[in-house]
Formats: C-alpha cells, sequence, structure tokens
C-alpha cells in the first residue's frame, strides 16, 4: 500500500526522524493561515499524489510569503500534475502539504529494500540526492553505497556508521546521521514497509540531518499487524473499479485494452492477458479470482468486467482443478443471467468435469462462445471483439 | 526416479483440521501419498477423518518417522510453522499458504537456508511425482509419469503446461511450484539442479513470470551446466511497470525484472522460449 508525503513524515517522526514542520490540507483558503503558523520564511507548498516527478510537473512550490503561500495552494490544489509515473492522463491533486523550508547545505539519498536474490534487507545510500535512483544506477553505479543487514542480527552502530562516513558527513554530523539511518531501518522492519525512502536527504547550513522527501510503502500481506496504518490508504488515489475488485478479495487491475478477462490463478491470468495481445487484441484489464471462485466472486468479477464500458468483449479463461468446471459454469450462468451483458463472452474450460461445464454453457439459451483451449479461446475473442 | 516425493514420503499436514488443510490432506491419500497425520496445536490426540492430530511437529514426527510436511497454516502463523518443522527435523517442508509477510519470510529464510531442510514455497501448489505421490493441492488426475521436469512460479499456468504436455502423451518426472513470493525456499536454479542429476527427467519446462531476476541467474547456470533441453515460458509480457500481478513477486520495480530482459537472457542460454503459453507442450515435443 502506497501512501502520501505527510503521512510518510509521520511514520518517519514516529520513529525519532527529523522531519520538516508542516501541515497538511485538502482545503481552499487555509494555506495563509498554515503558512503563518509555520513561523518563517520560506515555506514550501507540496501537492500529494502518489506519483513521483511532482517538483517537474509544477506540483511544488516554494513561498517567501503566506500570500505567496496561498497563491501556490489555489493554484496546485484541483490541478490536475502529470508526471512520469501519473500516465498520460495525469492525477488530480486533492491534497497538499505546507512544510517549512530549510538552508540545503547537501541533497543525499537514502532507501531500504528488500533485494529479493540474498532474501535480506538492502540500505542504499548515494550522494546523489533529489535525482532517482534508476539514473544513478544507470550512469554512476559507484557512487551507490550498500550495507546488507543480516535478518537474524539486525541493524548494527557499525553499518551505520559504515554509510554516514560514505556520505560524507562531517565529523560533527556522523552520530545525527547514523542515528537516522538506524531509525529508518527500524521503521522499515517495525512497520513491515516494503519500500522506505528518503530523497532527497538534506544536511542544513546549521547543521541538522532531515528527511525532506519521504516515500514508504506497506507490505499488504501485514496489515493484520498495522490497523492504525489501515486509515492511510487513500481511495482517491486508486482507480473505482479496483477498489469495487478488492471488496470481493478479486485481484483486479484496470488496463488501457477492450478485452476484458476473467482467470483462475495469478499467473495464467497474466498468461492470458499475453495471448490476448498475441493474437491481436489489448486486455482490458488483469482479473484473478483465484482458486476457490464462489458464485459470488464469479458475478462480481462479471460486473466490474461490465461496467467497464470500453470493454468490448469477455475472455473467461479457467483451469479448473479443484474447482470444478461444472460448478464454474454454473456460477458463470447464474451470473450472465442476473446482470445484463450485451458483449460477447468467449469461455475455455479445461480440467475437472470439463464436459458437464461446456453441455451447461451450451443448454443455458445463452450466446456463450466456447474455446477449445487457450489459443482458440483468445483467438475466438479478438474476432468477437472485432465484430 | 523422481525428484523430492516419491513412495518413501511420509507426510504429515500442519493445519489439518481447517477447512483446506483436510480436504487435501485427503487429495494427497486419495493420490496415493503416504499421509501419516496432521499438527493442530490444542487438537492432540484427535483423529479426522482417520487422520492422527499431534500438538507439535517434534510429536508427530517421534511418532510416526515423518519426513514432510504441508503446510496450511493462516498467514500471521505461517513462518513459525515453518520454522517448528525446520526445528523438528522436517527434511522436506511444503508451505501452500498465501499472502505471508515478506519480513516473516526473509527472517525465515535466514534460519531454514542453513538448517539442511528444503523448504517449497510459500504461495505454491507444492510438488508432485506422477503416478507415485503428491504433497500440495494440483488436481492429480491431469498428470503422467514421463520425461519431463517442470518448474514454476504459478499454479494455475503450471496445470496449464502439464494439461498440453498430458494431451500430447508426454508425461512429466517431477512438477515443483516454487510459489509467486518473492522470498521463497527452493528456486529455479535447486530444481534445475535436482533435473539435470534425475536420471528419469530428459527435458526441463521452466515457467516464470515477471519481477526479480531468478530466471537470468538460472538461465545463465543452464548455459554453462545444463546439457538437457529446457523450455521457458515468461508470463507478464503486456503487465504495466509498478503494479503487483496478483503474486507478490510479480512486479516490475525501477524498469527491473520485464519478462522482455528475462525472454532475452533465456535465449542467449539456448532455452527455447514460447512466445505464447499455447506452444509450450508442442515446443515440448520439438525438442525432445
Amino acid at each position: 500500500m502506497k501512501i502520501h508525503e505527510y503521512q510518510a513524515k509521520e511514520v518517519l517522526a514516529k520513529y525519532g526522524i527529523p522531519v520538516p514542520k508542516g501541515f497538511f490540507t485538502d482545503t481552499n483558503g487555509n494555506a495563509k493561515e498554515l503558512a503563518e503558523k509555520l513561523g518563517g520564511y520560506p515555506v514550501v507548498v507540496k501537492a500529494q499524489i502518489h506519483a513521483g516527478g511532482r517538483g517537474k510537473a509544477g506540483g511544488v512550490k516554494l513561498a517567501k510569503s503566506a500570500e505567496e503561500a496561498e497563491e501556490h495552494a489555489k493554484a496546485i490544489l484541483g490541478a490536475t500534475l502529470v508526471t512520469h509515473q501519473t500516465g498520460p492522463e495525469g492525477k488530480e491533486v486533492k491534497k497538499l502539504l505546507i512544510e517549512a523550508g530549510c538552508g540545503i547545505e547537501r541533497e543525499l539519498y537514502i532507501s531500504v529494500v528488500l533485494d529479493r536474490a540474498s532474501a535480506t534487507n538492502v540500505i542504499m545510500a548515494s550522494t546523489e540526492g533529489g535525482v532517482e535512483i534508476e539514473e544513478v544506477a544507470a550512469s554512476t553505479p559507484e557512487k551507490i553505497l550498500k550495507v546488507f543487514v543480516d535478518p537474524a542480527i539486525g541493524i548494527m552502530p557499525y553499518q551505520c556508521r559504515q554509510l554516514a562516513f560514505g556520505l560524507g558527513f562531517p565529523k560533527e554530523l556522523i552520530g545525527k546521521a547514523s542515528k537516522l539511518i538506524m531509525n529508518l531501518y527500524n521503521a522499515f522492519v517495525g512497520e513491515d514497509l516494503d519500500m522506505a525512502e528518503i530523497n532527497p536527504l538534506v544536511q542544513t547550513a546549521d547543521g541538522q540531518v532531515i528527511a525532506l522527501d519521504a516515500k514508504l510503502g506497506y507490505d499488504d500481506n501485514a496489515m493484520f499487524r498495522h490497523k492504525d496504518a489501515a486509515e492511510y490508504r487513500d481511495l482517491n488515489e486508486e482507480d473505482p473499479f479496483e477498489i469495487e475488485a478488492s471488496k470481493y478479495n478479486l485481484n483486479y487491475i484496470k488496463l488501457d485494452g477492450t478485452i476484458g478477462c476473467m482467470v483462475n490463478g495469478a499467473g495464467l491470468a497474466m498468461a492470458t492477458m499475453d495471448i490476448i495481445k498475441y493474437s491481436g487484441g489489448e486486455p482490458a484489464n488483469f482479473l484473478d479470482v483465484g482458486g476457490g471462485a464462489s458464485a459470488e466472486q464469479i458475478e462480481e468479477a462479471l460486473k466490474i468486467i461490465v461496467s467497464d464500458k470500453t470493454t468490448k468483449a469477455i475472455f473467461i479463461n479457467i483451469f479448473g482443478g479443484i474447482l470444478r468446471c461444472d460448478r464454474l459454469a454454473n456460477g458463470v450462468v447464474s451470473a450472465a443471467k442476473k446482470i445484463h451483458i450485451d458483449i460477447p463472452i468467449v469461455i475455455r474450460m479445461e480440467g475437472t468435469n470439463v464436459e458437464e461445464g461446456n453441455r451447461i454453457l451450451q443448454e443455458s439459451g445463452l450466446n456463450f462462445i466456447i474455446g477449445n483451449g487457450m489459443r482458440d479461446g483468445a483467438e475466438k475473442v479478438v474476432a468477437a471483439m472485432k465484430g | 526416479m523422481s525428484v523430492l516425493v516419491n513412495s518413501d514420503t511420509k507426510l504429515l499436514v500442519q493445519g489439518i483440521t481447517g477447512k483446506e488443510g483436510l480436504f487435501h490432506a485427503t487429495g494427497c491419500r486419495e493420490y496415493g501419498t503416504n499421509v501419516v497425520g496432521g499438527v493442530t496445536p490444542g487438537k492432540g490426540g484427535q483423529e479426522t477423518d482417520g487422520f492422527k492430530v499431534w500438538n507439535t511437529v517434534r510429536e508427530a514426527k517421534a511418532d510416526t518417522g515423518a519426513n514432510a510436511t504441508m503446510i496450511f497454516v493462516p498467514p500471521p502463523f505461517a513462518a513459525d510453522a515453518i520454522l517448528e518443522a525446520a526445528d523438528a527435523g522436517i527434511e522436506l517442508i511444503v508451505c501452500i499458504t498465501e499472502g505471508i509477510p515478506v519480513h516473516d519470510m526473509v527472517k525465515v529464510w535466514r534460519v531454514v537456508g542453513d538448517c539442511g531442510c528444503r523448504l517449497i514455497g510459500p504461495n505454491c501448489p507444492g510438488v508432485i511425482t506422477p503416478g507415485q505421490a503428491k504433497i500440495g493441492i494440483m488436481p492429480g488426475h491431469i498428470h503422467k509419469p514421463g520425461p519431463v521436469g517442470v518448474v514454476s512460479r504459478s499454479g494455475t499456468l503450471t496445470y496449464e503446461a502439464v494439461g498440453q504436455l498430458t494431451a500430447l502423451g508426454i508425461g512429466q518426472s517431477t512438477c515443483i511450484g516454487i510459489g509467486g513470493d518473492p522470498v521463497h525456499g527452493t528456486t529455479f536454479m535447486d530444481a534445475v539442479k535436482l533435473f539435470n542429476d534425475d536420471p528419469q527427467t530428459e527435458a526441463i519446462v521452466m515457467i516464470g513470470e515477471i519481477g526479480g531476476t531468478e530466471e537470468e541467474t538460472t538461465a545463465e547456470y543452464i548455459k554453462e551446466n545444463v546439457k538437457k533441453p529446457v523450455v521457458g515460458f515468461i508470463a507478464g509480457q503486456t503487465a504495466p511497470p509498478g503494479r503487483r500481478m496478483g503474486h507478490a513477486g510479480a512486479i516490475i520495480s525501477g524498469g527491473k525484472g520485464t519478462a522482455a530482459d528475462k525472454m532475452k537472457a533465456m535465449r542467449e542460454a539456448g532455452i527455447h522460449v514460447c512466445e505464447s503459453p499455447a506452444d509450450i507442450g508442442e515446443t515440448v515435443k520439438k525438442v525432445m
């Protein structure tokens, strides 16, 4: 689960990491008042959206007075930002962070992520702050410092010192910087994060080490341990179809194509998208109904697929093992009778009781197209989509 | 010959009194696996559908000589269950549970990686040696004994590939589902090594997906060490970057883990890569 910068800073502050003083707002007209409360200028007005590249898109502005902060807030709130991470349609700004500015001496980078290959957490740091780490990795990989943390021991002070010295902090700031690194690691583990990034981490003219920006992501599988963090979820940042699907435990992702898919299993669902493309179509979504796929889930899944009006045809691809094909067919037939579907549906089933399943579909009086195998199913749905 | 599971397997089921655990314990027994009982803390001494239940894995192992376990314990407690099995000295631990927090698995792997036992999964369908035994949730009847070793990060996509092979009359030596999580026990590399050393296995099918770099490193190994033909497929050629595609581990992040990169590395290693998932069976037939 992604969270906003202002929320991430709240979490970091809880772990003892210095962040600039700031206020969050989602209403127009109070930026001036909030800027005044910060007690000095400049202040920074920052758009809160779940995407990087806000600065370049005009979502981060410096203000030298309360009036100027108000002007910026008015311009940014409600505007649509288009960054390299939002897609061409951009994202509407519904929240702002009004934050105290600071005298930046140096901009650095620090993050914690899982290194999948070694199954250990790795802290990455670089003197190239304010730049995306992928760019640094591509152009000057030698500038990225890495420390791997033994999960049985946890982070050790020497590892933090190693990074603090490596980042070139002056002697008198090594203590502060090391402590921040240790706290960041502890937040990563303590909050079950799947990513924690401070970019830039700044060294200020008055000798502070501060998290100027922050990006944190929670492990969705660990939310049962972090009930308080659940309120960080921002439905404005999610696709409405995806929100609906999540209510029924359906794994759904909206895509740009015209062929809706319903599949059991994540790997087969991805492969189904691939074979649609291979057959000359474009998938409208990824949808994994899971191994069980109850009648209710099948019905809700079909509802979501047809409510996306860009969808021109549906491909249901099920490999029934534990889930029997006859039961699936009954589920699809009753769902299709309940909801009005006026686009073609191609169904390909394989596995337990497939003959019985196909008979149920054929005798249902509904106009299903039956696919024999994945290739045939994909070709038929592409043909049906084209009319 | 076969790898990992065969007629000598003595299987325990952790979480056997749950709905899923009991259903699949029964499925494994019907397929011919020697299921010696199960473990549910607090329900020791009971019997459910002919399965004896113990409170701890240690007790169950002492009484039965179990050498394998299949775990259906819910995600918050699954890491504990894996470590309990490892501590009891169970040689093969197959964890079916989906949704274990990744930080839990990082800790588990720190212990299990060095303890001499083998972990398969989590978030996997398990492992089957057709005609002999299965430890997992896969439909046994679509399999057929034969010469092809199958290793995959997916469940139903593996069934799809197996279904294609069986329909062409090509059987399987063993099928291993390594699971869809970012941190898992047995890797592609481990499975490929097992198949390479197994005299019954004449060809290998490797089904990967987006995310991580395991397919690439395994391709390197295959290039240098494997003479048997290898057929590959990567799911997620059309997946958008930055999104988790159902599996916790199926995500393209920072431009890494794309299907294109994996397919390229596999082709360069001499692996027969299928563009379409419908071609897996036919490609195996061609190269054998």
